[in-house]
């Protein structure tokens, strides 16, 4: 699998998805930097890892999502490469309009970090195939802005086309209706607050995060 | 020197915290009247904060050698071997005084200074811990202070993308005018890429990185070395403000260059800023130094050089690179978006020189600045020993106590905290915050590293000697008790004014007892920090001082992260057995004797240090064997409050009954003597055999099971500690 992870100023789990990505899917990703205008060739995986890119200063994900890099990966989302906005990465794809909503303060105000639990709920796309529809798993969020927030229509839009890919089983952040990732219209692009990549192994006290690697990986076989 | 040589007079020395002896020191050492930059900087570099004046004589009787050490005090942090080639690298420090003015940016800069200390020299950081005291929960003050503080360690530590994944934190009337923040951090370094502070090589560069050099934090260092009067609050221009972005580039930066061999030396510029980093690097390297301060990267126009050098702006360094590489590192900071500025070049003339627009406004020998800083023999006088407790009778059923204790401001669930630091970044984390020392494993590697932080003031003010000593074998049993064996130490010291003989008693009584300990358990004071004058006028005269807290942060070594152990019970039907020894029932000093008799009072528990040594080896074994499958010190509450833990963690029940009928119910379920674990086995044969054949005593207490916790046949929920257990927090901070 061919894979790119983008590096932000101020991006922290970029190392932490690259090693995911080359445990599960067997190769080494590459790090591509935001002044970059230009993607590799032929790519099976965009992704987009959490941090504080640009500190968080403006609006989390407001900056990053005008680098240069993002014009290109703009332009792969649209020719049908996967996309896959982890924490901050979600933030940047829903300022950059590859996804819809937005990411506000938690609704407590605080900074979350606990492992919570989901219900996978669209298992078509390339991210989540190897779910059971419905599965309950646990996965970690780090985050201080991850208060999914939408108007109904787009949320009822959402809901009605499948692309609600994962919900938090309980009230994590005050997120409407407790969505903690969502697909854009194609299935190609998901953002999502928790970390899969932070939950693969034995020392991470769980694998409930190895299968969104392991789905993408299935996509390329 | 004309620029600034506005007259001293005796107010402006009064002013910069330097008392009429240490200037004429000063005179002497200049054979002249400094100007305005010189005693600024004297002042600076003499303050307590730098000059470890009043406690030096003291912290020189402290072990810091032994076979894992590469490199003990005196760097920006200490080295310990790992093997593989590698080296951990880790120190902690305080920020007491600015987090009390200002808790969101004192606490916040108090983690990134630790952060530069330990990527200055050449380690990644991989964990960040802190040991956080505030004052009584009653305390208006203190929801907002401990609200900042918390917010302040996770705004920073989470941005930089290190991992928060322990600490501790007390609450205690003594702390009302005078939290204490102590931040610690861990990195990992390859033992042939670390990076020394001691300039070297006249004509090399010297280089400034970073941030640009603003008005803030001007005199920190002096403030941290007085005491509190009513204007704490009108000190707040005195602490820095933090931008953990610029930290996380610099981190970055640092390490990028780092991977070159252009660095001769690099030393962050933490407290006293540009000052301390130019007298440190060469009074090291017994060189000189020149820097033009034309050339300072400065955010505001109109900067005096007595404001440069006296700035603690944050997120800076200086270094010294070999010559003719000067453009291959501009281009990495550049990349990072960083300041990078040629400032000046080492010299061969031992002083530190500073021109600025074309006159010289400085020119100090270097020699009495560092070295021949005052080193005071302050008088001291023993501290009293504490009377003896006699008999305490009961109070209530020991469950309702237990259910009052877990609950209670000491030991109730830091969930409320924890939760607000981003534990996991790096994906390396094994152990979270919650059980006895946090697991981080070595990335890349199945090694792992076990880091604690402790200290039990309220036993240092009883006895400050036996509080050192417990202190340090606290730290060593939390780390044992998750299969590490403890491999170094780090010293956070924090005292109230050491002018004042009684004071000055318990710092060295602390520091007798921490050596002696260290030694026994092999865990050398590898580098370290001393904050001094956490005391608060009274409206009456008098002055409130902190109790003493030496804290100790210690990290140990796992070869294999699987080796690890939790407090957690696992398994229905396995057997809790204590080991160590007996206890006596100690009731002196503890939590059970505050919060459910209502006083402070008797000695402190005394340590065996050699009884610490074989049972700390005999549960290591016992972990790497597998025998054991969940291990708990006891500590803080006693034998009761260590098993409401263990059943909590791993919502398991236990039924216990006390194998010592000669005391009284209520001293054996929470006496806090020292030196004792529980554990849950499945294999009890043969783990009474071994403890047996290590001559070490061992007792069968009772049977893990159920959702209750059964003491003596008296039952509480699990459910019901539970709730107690977490309510503290939340409820306080509503």
């Amino acid at each position: 699998m061919k894979a790119a992870v983008l590096v932000f100023p101020g991006s922290n789990c970029d190392r932490d998805l690259a090693v995911a990505i080359e445990k599960i899917c067997g190769t080494e990703p590459a790090m591509v930097w935001h002044q970059e205008t230009e993607l590799p060739d032929d790519l099976d995986l965009i992704a987009v890892p959490g941090g504080f890119s640009y500190g968080d200063y403006l609006r989390s994900g407001a900056m990053a999502a005008r680098s240069a890099v993002m014009s290109a990966v703009v332009k792969q989302a649209d020719r049908g490469v996967p996309v896959l906005g982890i924490c901050n990465g979600f933030q940047i794809l829903t300022e950059a309009g590859l996804l819809p909503g937005a990411l506000m303060r938690n609704a407590g105000l605080s900074f979350i970090c606990r492992n919570v639990g989901l219900e996978v709920l669209n298992t078509a796309s390339s991210f989540t195939r190897l779910y059971k529809k419905n599965q309950k798993i646990h996965l970690p969020v780090a985050h201080h802005d991850g208060n999914f927030s939408a108007d109904e229509a787009t949320l009822d839009q959402l809901e009605d086309e499948g692309r609600v890919a994962l919900r938090y089983t309980e009230n994590v952040n005050g997120s409407a209706r407790n969505i903690a990732g969502v697909l854009n219209k194609k299935g190609n692009v998901l953002g999502l607050m928790p970390h899969p990549e932070r939950m693969i192994e034995a020392a991470h006290g769980g694998k409930d995060g190895y299968n969104m690697f392991a789905s993408l990986m299935q996509v390329v076989a | 020197m004309t620029e600034e040589n506005s007259s001293i007079t005796a107010e402006t020395v009064a002013s910069h915290g330097l008392s009429p002896e240490e200037y004429d020191t000063i005179k002497q050492a200049l054979g002249r009247t400094p100007n305005l930059v010189e005693l600024g900087i004297f002042s600076a570099m003499w303050s307590e904060h730098c000059s470890y004046k009043s406690s030096r004589k003291h912290l020189r009787e402290l072990p810091t050698t032994g076979q894992q050490v590469i490199c003990g005090p005196g760097e920006n942090a200490g080295v310990v071997d790992i093997g593989d080639g590698q080296a951990a690298i880790f120190k902690m420090e305080s920020h007491n005084h600015p987090s009390y003015i200002e808790p969101y940016q004192g606490a916040a800069t108090g983690v990134g200074g630790i952060l530069r200390d330990v990527f200055t020299m050449g380690a990644r950081p991989v964990a960040n811990l802190n040991a956080l005291r505030f004052g009584s929960p009653k305390h208006p003050k203190t929801p907002h202070l401990v609200s900042g503080v918390v917010a302040g360690i996770g705004g920073y530590g989470n941005c930089v993308g290190v991992p928060t994944v322990g600490g501790e934190v007390n609450f205690h009337p003594a702390y009302d005018g005078n939290n204490l923040v102590n931040a610690m951090t861990v990195g990992v370094a390859e033992t042939n890429k670390i990076f020394y502070s001691a300039a070297s090589g006249a004509g090399n560069p010297i280089v400034y990185v970073g941030s640009k050099t603003g008005r803030d934090g001007i005199h920190g260092a002096t403030m941290a070395s007085a005491d509190f009067g009513k204007d704490a609050e009108e000190k707040r221009p005195t602490v820095q403000v933090g931008d953990p972005f610029s930290e996380k580039l610099l981190i970055e930066a640092c390490l990028e260059l780092m991977a070159s061999d252009a660095i001769v030396a690099i030393q962050d510029m933490g407290a006293a800023g540009l000052t301390s980093s130019a007298v440190e690097m060469a009074s090291k390297g017994e060189v000189g130094i020149e820097l033009n301060m034309d050339m300072v990267p400065c955010r505001e126009e109109g900067m005096t050089p007595y404001e440069m050098m006296l700035s603690e702006s944050q997120e800076r360094m200086l270094m010294v690179l070999k010559p003719g590489r000067e453009a291959e590192a501009e281009a990495i900071f550049k990349k990072w978006e960083l300041d990078f500025a040629i400032i000046g070049r080492v010299t061969d003339s031992k002083h530190m020189v500073l021109t600025w627009k074309g006159d010289t406004v400085c020119d100090i020998p270097l020699a009495p600045l560092a070295d021949n800083a005052p080193c005071y023999d302050r008088p001291w006088v023993v501290t009293p020993k504490a009377k003896a407790l006699g008999n305490v009778p009961p109070s209530g059923s020991i469950t309702d106590n237990l259910v009052t204790l877990v609950g209670s401001p000491d030991l109730a669930s830091r969930r409320w905290i924890w939760e607000q630091y981003d534990n996991m970044v790096g994906a390396d984390t094994v152990q979270c915050p919650g059980g006895d020392a946090a697991v981080v494993r070595v990335h890349g590697t199945e090694k792992a590293l076990a880091m604690s932080v402790d200290v039990t003031p309220r036993y240092c003010r009883a006895d400050p000697e036996e509080g050192g000593k417990q202190a340090v074998a606290e730290c060593y049993r939390n780390m044992t008790a998750v299969g590490a064996l403890p491999l170094a130490s780090t010293d956070c010291l924090n005292f109230g004014n050491p002018e004042r003989p009684e004071i000055m008693g318990q710092i060295v009584g602390a520091i007798k007892g921490i050596g002696e300990a260290c030694k026994a358990l092999d865990m050398p004071i590898v580098s370290g920090n001393v904050s001094l004058y956490n005391e608060t006028r009274q409206d009456d005269g008098s002055s409130l001082a902190i109790l003493p807290t030496p804290t100790i942060g210690g990290i140990g070594l796992l070869s294999n992260w699987q080796n690890s152990t939790t407090v957690a019970f696992k398994n229905t039907g396995e057997e809790i057995y204590l080991v160590g020894n007996s206890g006596k029932g100690h009731l002196g000093q503890s939590i059970w004797l505050r919060e459910i008799a209502g006083r402070e009072e008797g000695t402190a528990p005394t340590v065996d240090l050699a009884q610490e040594k074989s049972t700390g080896d005999f549960i290591r074994a016992m972990i790497q064997d597998k025998m054991v499958s969940a291990v708990h010190d006891i500590s803080d509450g006693g034998l009761a409050v260590a098993l409401a833990e263990m059943a909590m963690a791993g919502n398991i029940g236990a039924t216990v009954e006390a194998h010592d009928t000669t005391l009284p119910e209520h001293a054996y379920y929470f006496g806090e003597d020292q030196g004792r674990y529980l554990v849950a086995t499945s294999n009890a044969v043969a783990l009474v055999s071994a403890a047996e054949k290590a001559g070490l005593p061992i007792f069968r207490l009772g049977v893990t099971g159920g959702k209750d916790l059964v003491l003596n046949k008296q039952a509480v929920s699990l459910d019901t500690l539970r709730k107690s257990h977490e309510a503290f927090l939340p409820e306080l901070m509503q």
